[in-house]
């Protein structure tokens, strides 16, 4: 078991300084935010998420060789009203006391023009995975990056909003997710 | 058919516009069906049927509104048909009644948008149009308009109550025909 845990670490601390090699960057999550917004009959209505995390390894001078994970915890949703929130929470919706956290990991970055960067990926919320392309634009001030972007998931892929909730009519199967990221450590443009 | 003098004068006696006829006998059963669906919506749990009521409530009140605009308009252009002969003070409560409830559907309506908007829900007008946000998300404000809205709809629920107590008086005890004026046509004019 402890030879079982020594190998696992050595493992992690083998793939960190793979990273570290490979620039990278570190994110301040209190500049930056992920929030979407879904649709109830027609009527947008906003949400976001509060704990996040991202291990990044990204050059855009060599974008191909970048890579970048991410963890967004789940059961840290903000859509205005408590009641709203303990919904999300349950079994049909997030499922966030089971399945805390969803995950992105890419598998390929392309340059998309000037500063833009088309992120190829899998994200998988609740068990289930998709392949998603994130486009993201790069803009940098004062020692910090800023990645922003949208793209738009099915939430019925994943099994978000099972059962009374899976009529598309009532919240809409499209959900768009906006990501505004501040990142330290990347090299410039 | 043959009917009594006093009937054949009431039968030819001057009515409201058919236009005013028809708004208010649809604006009634609107109004009455809001308040309603407002009491019985407010209890509900989390629920897709709870989204759905309060939409289609939304959707009802965007429509009073709009047709009240209409109706005051209409009003404005076009005369009512001279009061029927009562004690001065009955004829000053029911005017002060009138425009009270003018007043109301006006203002019940505007007030339970502000409480949609201040809850960070714009109104989408049957899910289709999107109609301006007046009041920008705040959960106290949320608070205050809600108790606004309920308390001006209980406001107008007991003047419609005394109307209607008005009229019945009219019909049964009075006698004075008072409510043919308001009554849809039934073949002669």
């Amino acid at each position: 078991m402890t030879t079982l845990r020594a190998l696992i670490a050595l493992c992690l601390a083998g793939l960190a300084s793979v990273a570290m090699a490979q620039s990278s960057a570190k994110l301040l999550p209190a500049q930056s935010e992920i929030g979407f917004t879904s649709k109830q009959m027609g009527v947008p209505v906003d949400g976001k998420f509060k704990r996040f995390d991202a291990q990044i390894a990204f050059d855009p001078k060599q974008p191909a060789s970048g890579k970048i994970a991410f963890t967004i915890d789940l059961a840290s949703v903000s859509m205005g009203a408590a009641e709203v929130e303990a919904e999300l929470a349950k079994p049909g919706w997030f499922d966030s006391k089971k399945l805390a956290s969803a995950t992105f990991q890419s598998s390929a970055i392309k340059a998309a023009g000037p500063a833009k960067f088309d992120v190829f990926g899998k994200l998988t919320i609740k068990g289930n995975a998709r392949d998603v392309v994130v486009p993201v634009t790069l803009t940098q001030a004062a020692g910090t990056t800023t990645a922003s972007g949208a793209f738009v998931i099915k939430r019925l892929d994943f099994r978000i909003g099972d059962g009374d909730w899976s009529d598309p009519s009532l919240v809409g199967d499209d959900v768009q997710v906006k990501f505004k990221l501040a990142l330290t450590g990347v090299s410039p443009l | 058919m043959t009917s009594s003098p006093t009937e054949s004068t009431q039968r030819h006696a001057p009515r409201y516009s058919a236009v005013a006829i028809a708004l208010h006998w649809v604006l009634a059963l609107m109004i009455v069906a809001s308040f309603c669906f407002g009491l019985y919506m407010s209890d509900l749990p989390f629920s897709p049927q709870r989204l759905k009521l309060y939409n289609y409530h939304k959707w009802a009140g965007v429509t009073i509104l709009a047709l009240s605009a209409l109706r005051l308009l209409w009003r404005l252009g076009h005369k009512p048909p001279p009061d029927v002969a009562m004690p001065a003070w009955q004829r000053t409560a029911a005017h002060a009644a009138h425009a009270l409830m003018y007043a109301l559907f006006f203002a019940v309506p505007l007030a339970g948008w502000a409480y949609s908007n201040a809850a960070g829900f714009p109104v989408v007008w049957f899910g289709v149009l999107p109609l301006p946000t007046f009041v920008g998300a705040d959960k106290v404000l949320a608070e205050t308009f809600k108790s606004l809205h309920a308390l001006l709809a209980y406001g107008l629920a007991a003047i419609v109550l005394l109307h209607v107590a008005g009229a019945l008086k009219h019909q049964l005890i009075d006698r004075d025909g008072l409510l043919r004026r308001m009554m849809p046509a039934r073949g002669t004019r």
